[in-house]
């Protein structure tokens, strides 16, 4: 999986005469065990282990549910409830899988604005991030499909609402949403579809998720301080130290995620998803899930609706360009005093337009998410490539090494025995 | 041909096979993907359930709003009482946001009956009959508003409602999903 070939010889003699047939061992040992890793690394490193807990933990409750849920407009919404009730656990697997689509999108967000703030996204690492945005955008495809399979008012509408997105396109847009409808209405062809959809692209993006971490190990690890690693003293081999480190943030998240699977299954949810599904009758108040929320949001600001759908798919898709639109040579936030107070000013309007999201689109609310929209797409044609010019950067440390240690007196070179050599205690 | 020289000038007979062999491997993929979008399509059991539907407005009584379902769609058959003809008439067209006159959303002769899509043009809801500043329909998900004649009045909704295809067959019977023949 990396260029990081390795000396590595496995002990035992079958070890060894397999290693020759497939040296599987030995990549999971120059990846995972020798790998060096920024000895600066803070717990903000550590989503990209939850993130793969996750979507193991997703596909494995999915698998189980997938034995009991019954694809088919007549009878999804009762086979649901014969998991919740008859199947053994089923209400556990259930709130597993429910509860766990929201803490993916919680891991994802925190690992997408980590990236965002210590410019992990600059050069080299363009690819890489790039296969994060498709991450991103099929585990949004994956989690609507998912919410429209219970078969309840909001999956029904909620179906509805989005595909008819889709009509928005001139001339072919009719056409296309019957192609995804299969059907003049979101009816049972589009549940068997949506079903089928959702069992694969998790595995479609186990498999970005395996050149994302390809890409990873090409360039390494960015760290708190944007440098890049530069001697053997700036890094800590893999193994124990981030293995370690990513066991223990998985188990603290897995503390988070129990609480709401046991104490507060359907907070994350609608009530109005335990009707079953009426084409005669709309909720109240159609509302995506949480983690869509923002995007509602802008969706919904622009009055146009054709210009809404554009506005909606452009607010990810400016996220590829980021790595050419940042103009500064200086990746970690930490030493940009100026882009810092932007940086915030932006997760802030991001909150509020998700909490917009979530009102009512009339009086106020729509003048509020017209602001936030604007100032969304002003953050990134705006902020990004002219802050690289205007502002003053912090002077950078020197080293990893220096930015932990401090700068050491009398010369480049630590004390003998100030820092015990990490590598050999691997 | 195991012989290559290192300065040809034209293309050789190697050349040719390459582009014919990469040129069949494109259309014949390209063909194989065709069975499977069309696939994605409505399908024939679909489309025959989707054939016109026959309703008979008999019951139907003066100021009633009946839904009914056509291809999985939801319309509205709306029997209007004379003061509702009469709201959706008198009104100056120019100032609507989607101008149509009443007398082109009705059939010719049948101003009573009025038949629309019963989704708002804006996201799909079901908006809620007999109410609403014009007394047409008000949608609750986001406040739009339209009057007698199903035209839009209010709210963010783009457009009126929609007419769906539909025809008399008699005074007391219209088929829906079925264009007036002449």
């Amino acid at each position: 999986m990396s260029q990081h070939s390795t000396t590595y010889v496995p002990k035992s003699a079958f070890g060894q005469w397999f290693e020759s047939r497939l040296p599987v061992a030995g990549l999971v040992h120059s990846s995972f065990v020798a790998f060096p890793v920024p000895r600066n690394l803070t717990y903000f490193w550590t989503f990209g282990a939850i993130l793969a807990f996750m979507l193991v933990a997703q596909i494995v409750t999915g698998v189980f549910l997938a034995m009991y849920y019954t694809p088919n407009a007549a009878m999804a919404f009762q086979s649901v409830e014969h998991i919740m009730r008859d199947v053994n656990y089923g209400w556990l697997i259930r709130y597993l899988h429910a509860n766990g689509a929201s803490m993916f999108f919680i891991a994802v967000y925190i690992h997408i604005f980590r990236n965002f703030y210590y410019g992990s996204y600059k050069a080299p690492r363009e690819v890489l991030y790039i296969l994060g945005v498709i991450i991103f955008i099929l585990m949004m495809a994956t989690a609507f499909m998912g919410y429209v399979l219970p078969w309840g008012q909001m999956s029904f509408w909620g179906a509805t609402v989005i595909t008819n997105l889709f009509s928005a396109i001139p001339l072919v847009g009719e056409t296309i949403v019957s192609y995804l409808w299969g059907g003049y209405s979101v009816g049972n062809p589009t549940l068997n579809r949506f079903f089928s959809l959702h069992y694969l692209l998790p595995f479609m993006i186990a498999g970005v998720v395996a050149l994302h971490i390809w890409a990873l190990h090409v360039p390494g690890q960015n760290n708190p301080t944007g440098i890049p690693i530069k001697s053997g003293k700036d890094a800590v081999p893999f193994t124990p130290y981030a293995t370690i480190k990513d066991i223990f943030a998985v188990v603290v998240f897995l503390i988070f995620f129990a609480y709401w699977v046991f104490y507060m299954p359907n907070y994350l949810g609608h009530a109005d998803n335990y009707i079953p599904a009426n084409p005669a009758v709309t909720p109240a108040h159609i509302v995506p899930e949480w983690y869509f929320l923002p995007f509602y949001a802008i969706l919904r600001a622009i009055p146009d609706k054709l210009g809404g759908v554009i506005a909606m798919f452009a607010a990810i898709v400016i996220w590829v360009f980021m790595p050419w639109l940042d103009t500064s040579k200086v990746r970690s936030t930490a030493y940009r005093p100026t882009y810092k107070f932007f940086f915030w000013v932006f997760v802030a309007v991001c909150l509020v337009l998700g909490w917009l999201g979530s009102r009512p689109a009339e009086g106020w609310y729509v003048i509020a998410s017209q602001i936030c929209t604007v100032y969304y797409f002003a953050h990134f044609l705006i902020v990004l490539p002219v802050l690289g010019f205007v502002e003053r950067p912090l002077p950078l440390p020197n080293s990893i090494l220096e930015s932990v240690m401090g700068v050491q007196k009398g010369g480049a070179g630590m004390p003998v025995g100030a820092s015990a050599e990490p590598q050999s205690k691997g | 041909m195991a012989e290559t020289t290192t300065h040809v000038a034209e293309p050789t007979r190697r050349d040719f096979l390459y582009i014919a062999t990469g040129a069949a491997a494109a259309i014949g993929g390209a063909t194989l993907v065709w069975p499977f979008v069309q696939s994605l399509a409505p399908d024939a059991a679909t489309v025959a359930a989707g054939a016109p539907v026959e309703v008979d407005l008999t019951p139907i009584a003066e100021g009633q709003i009946v839904k009914v379902f056509w291809r999985g769609r939801l319309i509205f058959i709306r029997h209007r009482t004379p003061d509702e003809i009469k709201a959706a008439a008198d009104v100056n067209v120019a100032s609507l946001r989607d101008p149509q006159p009443d007398a082109v959303r009705v059939k010719d002769g049948k101003p009573q009956w009025l038949v629309v899509y019963g989704n708002c043009t804006h996201l799909g809801c079901v908006p809620l009959g007999n109410s609403g500043e014009y007394n047409g329909w008000f949608c609750p998900c986001h406040g739009s508003v339209f009057d007698t004649s199903g035209r839009v009045r209010g709210g963010p909704a783009p457009t009126n409602l929609p007419i769906p295809p539909y025809a008399f067959a008699s005074d007391t019977k219209v088929i829906i999903g079925q264009e007036a023949t002449a």
